[in-house]
């Protein structure tokens, strides 16, 4: 039997039976002007080995290079053992298995991943994970809609310093929903939401407040501020953060009074390499009393008829596959080998290991920033940061940028790109992977650029 | 055979109705629909001074296999819930017609009462 089962004749004997002349018939009912004719941008077919090479030259773009970027992304140490055990035939499969009982180990490391998250959140529970950080947030907003039954507004307060991709994603998720997202400016000179702006929503309908920690600018919030006033004015507290740091951070189920309700990210940071931008993983996290609204797939540990530990799916009524078209999400499964690595990672780190790289990572950026204070280029926000901070210079960055990376440094994240008057301020983030002589390299290779 | 009173009210959708006699109705499942579901573990109480259509999804109970929507049995205004249903879902397996009920509402029109099913052509629907 072929690998491919519709051979020609096969195609042929087909349309004979439902009596149609060629394929392209089966179509006609599609108005030609909303069919895509051509996809313009993709090449022909190629071969196994052209592909492989071409694959190869896209790699090696990636690599070589001294990155100081972040802005999302965060490249750290991950143990050689993470993705040795990772992609065991064991556990090699991106997707939560159908038969999903029968597969104990996935069940268990998710479990285990599901336990760690809330740990670290300081939240009561957490879901297998999403997709990625961005469309984590968007699902959260849904969520929160969906919680608050009491806010009719369906309006969020949406920070200008949470990252733009995560905003436009959001954005592009609700936006059919009638959800409107209000955006909330950040003070220019300490580069947060300064608390007292929000006085301007207090007593109106407002279903939550999304608050980025650290934010795009690498700043800290104040969130124990800006969670006690969204607790006083009825309005869900929506956390976006970085896992990473929540080694060293206030965790947000600990923010204000009651902490925050709803708690997303992106979990790249915890043991999944850069590898051009995915695949990553999503982190949603909730207090146990919004649970039925939570997207995705939850584990949960039961006992058999004999008494013994086993894992199941668990709360699947909130589910597509049962619930169809009133599911809390469209999303039922998860970045499973993603998670599966980061679970690996997070055990083998543990709570030391996370707050040591989360602080090495601290200590390398403030080094940076004192190497570069001497040539007046100092933070351009007075709020504090944490791992990556964004640096004024008195220049357009752009050409700097371009200079370094022809020494084979890659200083930063140009914040003209998503906001033309910050063309003049560099976002850098110096992780645990940097040790002194890379910061020489990177003073060296600016102060090259800063001269031509 | 399920318990069907003779004095109440019936949807398709296996709400019973009772009437209170003073222009508003109480709403919960029938014995035929809990014993369908099996044990409850979550109910999903509407709104209290929400206003709906007949035929409208207003609520969920979801037990061990199954999530299955409440309708609004005409239209009208809710005005009180079973917030007791919260911590004991499990009031409706055990005594559906009783403690289990799910909520009340002022008809929009009380006369629409009797468009709803008699307790023998229930009892023909959940036979089916």
């Amino acid at each position: 039997m072929p690998f491919i089962p519709h051979t020609p004749e096969e195609i042929e004997q087909m349309l004979a039976v439902i009596g149609v002349d060629d394929i392209e018939a089966l179509f006609d009912e599609i108005p030609t002007d909303i069919r895509c004719h051509s996809l313009d941008g993709i090449p022909e077919a190629a071969s196994e080995m052209e592909v492989a090479r071409e694959v190869r030259r896209m790699a090696a773009r990636d690599s070589g290079a001294l990155n100081f970027i972040g802005a999302g992304a965060y490249e750290h140490h991950i143990p050689a053992a993470v993705w040795e055990l990772a992609t065991r035939g064991e556990f090699y499969t991106a997707y939560t298995p159908y038969q999903a009982e029968a597969s104990q180990g996935t069940l268990q490391l998710i479990y285990e991943y599901q336990t760690m998250m809330t740990g670290l959140t300081a939240m009561d529970v957490s879901n297998a994970s999403l997709y990625d950080g961005a469309s984590a947030l968007g699902e959260a907003i849904l969520m929160a809609v969906r919680v608050h039954r009491r806010s009719k507004s369906k309006k969020i307060l949406l920070p200008q310093s949470v990252h733009p991709a995560y905003r436009d994603t959001a954005e592009t998720i609700v936006r059919h929903q009638g959800i409107e997202l209000v955006s909330l400016p950040v003070d220019a000179a300490s580069g947060r939401v300064d608390p007292a702006s929000l006085e301007a929503f207090s007593g109106e309908d407002i279903t939550a407040l999304v608050i980025p920690q650290p934010n795009f600018f690498g700043v800290l919030e104040e969130t124990d501020a800006l969670t006690a006033w969204a607790e006083r004015n009825g309005t869900l507290v929506i956390g976006l953060v970085n896992p990473f740091t929540l080694g060293i951070l206030k965790p947000p189920g600990e923010w204000g009074g009651d902490g925050a309700d709803i708690v997303c990210g992106d979990g790249q940071p915890l043991g999944a390499p850069l590898s051009s931008g995915g695949p990553y993983y999503g982190i949603l996290c909730c207090k146990q009393a919004h649970v039925r609204q939570m997207p995705g797939r939850l584990v949960g540990r039961a006992v058999d008829a004999d008494g013994k530990r086993g894992f199941v799916l668990t709360l699947q009524a909130r589910e597509q596959h049962i619930r169809r078209s009133r599911a809390t999400s469209n999303i039922c499964t998860n970045q499973g080998l993603v998670v599966t690595a980061s679970t690996i990672h997070m055990a083998l780190l543990g709570p030391t290991g996370l707050r040591n790289a989360a602080a090495a990572s601290l200590a390398n950026t403030r080094q940076l920033v004192e190497r570069l204070a001497p040539r007046g280029i100092t933070p351009r926000f007075s709020g504090e940061y944490f791992h990556e901070v964004a640096l004024r210079f008195d220049r357009p960055v752009a050409p700097l940028l371009a200079a370094m990376a022809k020494q084979g440094v890659l200083g930063g994240y140009d914040l003209g790109q998503t906001d033309p008057a910050l063309a003049d301020t560099l976002l850098v983030c110096v992780t645990e992977t940097k040790n002194d002589a890379d910061i020489d390299r990177y003073v060296e290779a600016l102060d090259n650029a800063l001269e031509s | 055979m399920s318990n069907i009173p003779a004095e109440l009210k019936y949807t398709k959708s296996h709400e019973w109705v009772s009437d209170n006699e003073n222009g508003t109705v109480t709403v919960g499942i029938t014995d035929h629909a809990q014993a369908l579901l099996g044990d409850l573990v979550f109910v999903e109480l509407p709104e209290t001074g929400k206003t709906l259509e007949a035929e409208e999804p207003c609520a969920v109970v979801e037990s061990v296999k199954a999530a299955s929507d409440i309708y609004a049995p005409l239209a009208g205004e809710i005005v009180a819930v079973n917030e007791k249903l919260e911590d004991e879902p499990e009031l409706i397996n055990s005594d559906p017609y009783g403690e289990g009920w799910i909520f009340k509402m002022k008809l929009a029109d009380p006369d629409a009462l009797a468009s709803l099913l008699g307790a023998d052509d229930y009892a023909a629907e959940a036979d089916q």
